[in-house]
């Protein structure tokens, strides 16, 4: 089980992810923004960061890297991406995920341990939680209002492609619980397909009890099983 | 011909303007009561060559639909003139 990690400049979480996917049993390496082939890699991640220094707007840059293509087509083939919080923000404005990062309402950074509920275990990451687990990761992030139209929120609803929300200690999703404003308090994504999972909390930075918390292991977990069972989605 | 774009990136009407909030409860507590609403946007020049300005027209619509402007949120206008020569 191999983790191809996409490093843009300006990423920072990028060994962070390295050093969870090795401390939860796993390889990972690194893929340069240039780089065309990403072959070898049972998944993709896009950490988080400040990709090109966030200039123009998040993400807006790095989403024209030479390797996004390959990471479109990857995606494409029914294997597994996920981007975490700038990451995301990637998948987003790549058009890999819909919608789009505004802004947080209160306007500032928010940078703490964040409850989270899950939405989801149908899904290549989310497979060795339980429906409605409530989870807390660490959540750091100025942009992180999540925000898609009326008609597109209300499918991806529908379809069950909100995989993670901010919920408090009860598991209820409630306007005090949610850091950033962001529509349905959405904490997390997936496509239609369920194979690229966008998330703005970061699993990497929870998966070792040393450093204060391990519940973000069982997604690591979830995409090698995933992978282990073939890892591919039609 | 060389020409300068004036482009203004907003966010669209229906999403709301965090800073824009801001700024209005601060021009309000300065005592500009007659402030009604702000609005937070960038201005990007954009110097380019182009044959003509229908040209010149369609390439900036086009730079500001790829990246200048993320369209799920924010809504774009420009203006095109000739460059000031020298």
């Amino acid at each position: 089980m191999k983790f191809g990690i996409v490093v843009f400049p300006g990423s920072n979480c990028d060994r962070d992810v390295q050093t969870a996917a090795r401390a939860v049993g796993y390889d990972a390496d690194f893929i340069w923004h240039t780089d065309t082939s990403i072959d070898g890699y049972d998944c993709l991640v896009l950490p988080g960061g400040f990709s090109y220094g966030d200039y123009l707007r998040t993400a807006a840059i790095a989403r024209f890297s030479p390797v996004m293509e390959s990471v479109a087509r990857y995606a494409a083939s029914g294997r597994t991406v996920i981007g975490i919080c700038n990451g995301f923000q990637v998948l987003l404005e790549s058009g890999l995920l819909p919608g789009a990062m505004l802004r947080n309402t209160s306007c500032k950074f928010v940078c703490r341990p964040q409850r989270i509920r899950v939405e989801s275990t149908r899904t290549p990451f989310t497979r060795k939680f339980r429906m409605g687990q409530v989870i807390t990761l660490p959540i750091a992030h100025g942009d992180g209002n999540y925000y898609a139209d009326d008609a597109t929120l209300a499918q991806m609803e529908m379809d069950g492609q909100v995989v993670f929300r901010y919920c408090d200690e009860s598991g209820e999703p409630t306007p005090e619980s949610n850091p950033n404003g962001s529509l349905n308090n959405i904490a997390g994504i997936c496509n239609k397909a369920g194979n690229v999972l966008g998330m703005m909390p970061h699993p990497e930075r929870a998966a070792e009890r040393i450093l204060g918390g391990a519940e973000g292991r069982s997604l690591f977990d979830s995409v090698a099983q995933w992978v282990q069972g073939g890892g591919r989605i039609a | 011909m060389e020409y300068v774009a004036d482009i203004v990136v907003t966010l669209k009407k229906s999403i709301l303007d965090p800073q824009g909030d801001a700024v209005r409860s601060a021009l309000k507590s300065m005592g500009y009561h007659g402030v009604q609403d702000v609005r937070i946007g960038k201005r990007i020049e954009v110097r380019l060559e182009a044959a003509d300005e229908a040209g010149c027209t369609k390439t900036v619509d086009e730079i500001c639909a790829k990246l200048l402007a993320n369209t799920v949120v924010e809504a774009y206008d420009f203006s095109i003139r000739e460059a000031p020569r020298g």
